[in-house]
């Protein structure tokens, strides 16, 4: 909310400086500002549908059920899974990640998951693929998964 | 017809909910509300973000993003992709159609995957509430492991990429799928 009050101000200032300086340039730059959101509107609402459902069936105690502190390495699989295919967003990833594990689940695993959560999107593809190509949004996608695994073998490995 | 292509998906996401609602109605409108509010949040950034992003594409010429993004620029590149990252609020899909016009304007790839990997592990106001959360330990893991896998992927896929476009469409253009 804040931020939103920010950023359109900040939107404001600088639209109304580029209309004082050139008129022509700043009605382009509105009208292709429209364009691009009428362009990423459709993915944008399935992205907002999705983050719906997956905060409505992932609660605490139903994701803690899978990711006990015992969950070892299978857990550690469950909540890349999970983590890859939840939108959720990121400023509530981490007070999640912190009620995980006080309902017990384990600290590599919500590392894991959070990590996740945040680097890697398998319902976003279809929308970075249009922007950068199949090959990229794959691959980035895929090191997202592999940069959480080796991160939540560190936190393993060194806090666990 | 092609409008209704396009919007495909997000049908199917709307059949799931009802049948969600369907099985389990307390569940199916909590799904609902949480989706509403979530389009609220993205009212509040993307319009705003793709206000900086025409208005950057018209006024910065193309000269100088190379200069301080391009292949040659160095520390700068490095520099500015981090900052813009940390100081990011906001999904990652408000980071695409910024890191869309970056690659337009002439920028390294080596950059635009550094930025993203940037957005992805260490916004600053995620950041707080991961200190918050989980203490200095585990923060400075996250971040400082997440800056050097994404510094040197970017590298990588600098080689791959030798040469050749990765944009695939315009932005700016009247899409047509």
């Amino acid at each position: 909310m804040i931020n939103g009050i920010i950023l359109y101000s900040i939107a404001i200032i600088l639209v109304s400086i580029s209309f004082i300086k050139d008129r022509n340039k700043t009605k382009d730059a509105l009208k292709q500002s429209w364009k691009m959101f009428r362009n990423i509107l459709p993915d944008i609402l399935s992205i907002m549908l999705f983050v719906g459902l997956s905060l409505s069936i992932l609660t605490p105690s139903f994701i803690s059920s899978i990711l006990g502190e015992k969950s070892g390495l299978m857990g550690i699989v469950y909540s890349t899974i999970i983590g890859s295919f939840a939108l959720i967003p990121s400023f509530i990833v981490f007070p999640l990640g912190d009620t995980l594990v006080e309902n017990g689940a384990g600290l590599p695993q919500v590392a894991a998951l959070m990590s996740t959560m945040m680097a890697v999107g398998v319902i976003t593809i279809p929308m970075e693929q249009k922007f950068f190509g199949r090959g990229f949004a794959y691959t980035r996608n895929a090191a997202g998964i592999v940069m959480s695994l080796l991160f939540a073998y560190i936190i393993w490995v060194v806090m666990g | 017809m092609n409008t209704l292509k396009r919007y495909r998906f997000f049908f199917i996401l709307i059949i799931a909910l009802v049948i969600l609602t369907f099985l389990n109605q307390r569940l199916g409108w909590k799904a609902f509300q949480l989706t509403g509010n979530s389009l609220i949040n993205m009212l509040f950034l993307l319009p705003p973000v793709l206000v900086f992003v025409s208005l950057l594409d018209k006024w910065v010429e193309k000269e100088t993003l190379i200069k301080y993004m391009g292949k040659q620029s160095g520390i700068y590149g490095t520099l500015f992709a981090l900052v813009l990252g940390v100081i990011a609020a906001g999904p990652l899909y408000v980071a695409f159609p910024m890191a869309v016009l970056f690659l337009q304007k002439g920028a390294s790839i080596r950059y635009i995957v550094f930025f993203l990997g940037v957005w992805t592990t260490a916004k600053i106001p995620t950041a707080i509430y991961e200190f918050t959360s989980f203490g200095i330990k585990f923060t400075l893991i996250h971040i400082c492991f997440g800056l050097v896998f994404y510094y040197i992927l970017g590298i990588i896929y600098e080689k791959f990429y030798e040469g050749r476009s990765l944009l695939k469409y315009d932005l700016k253009e009247e899409r047509s799928m």
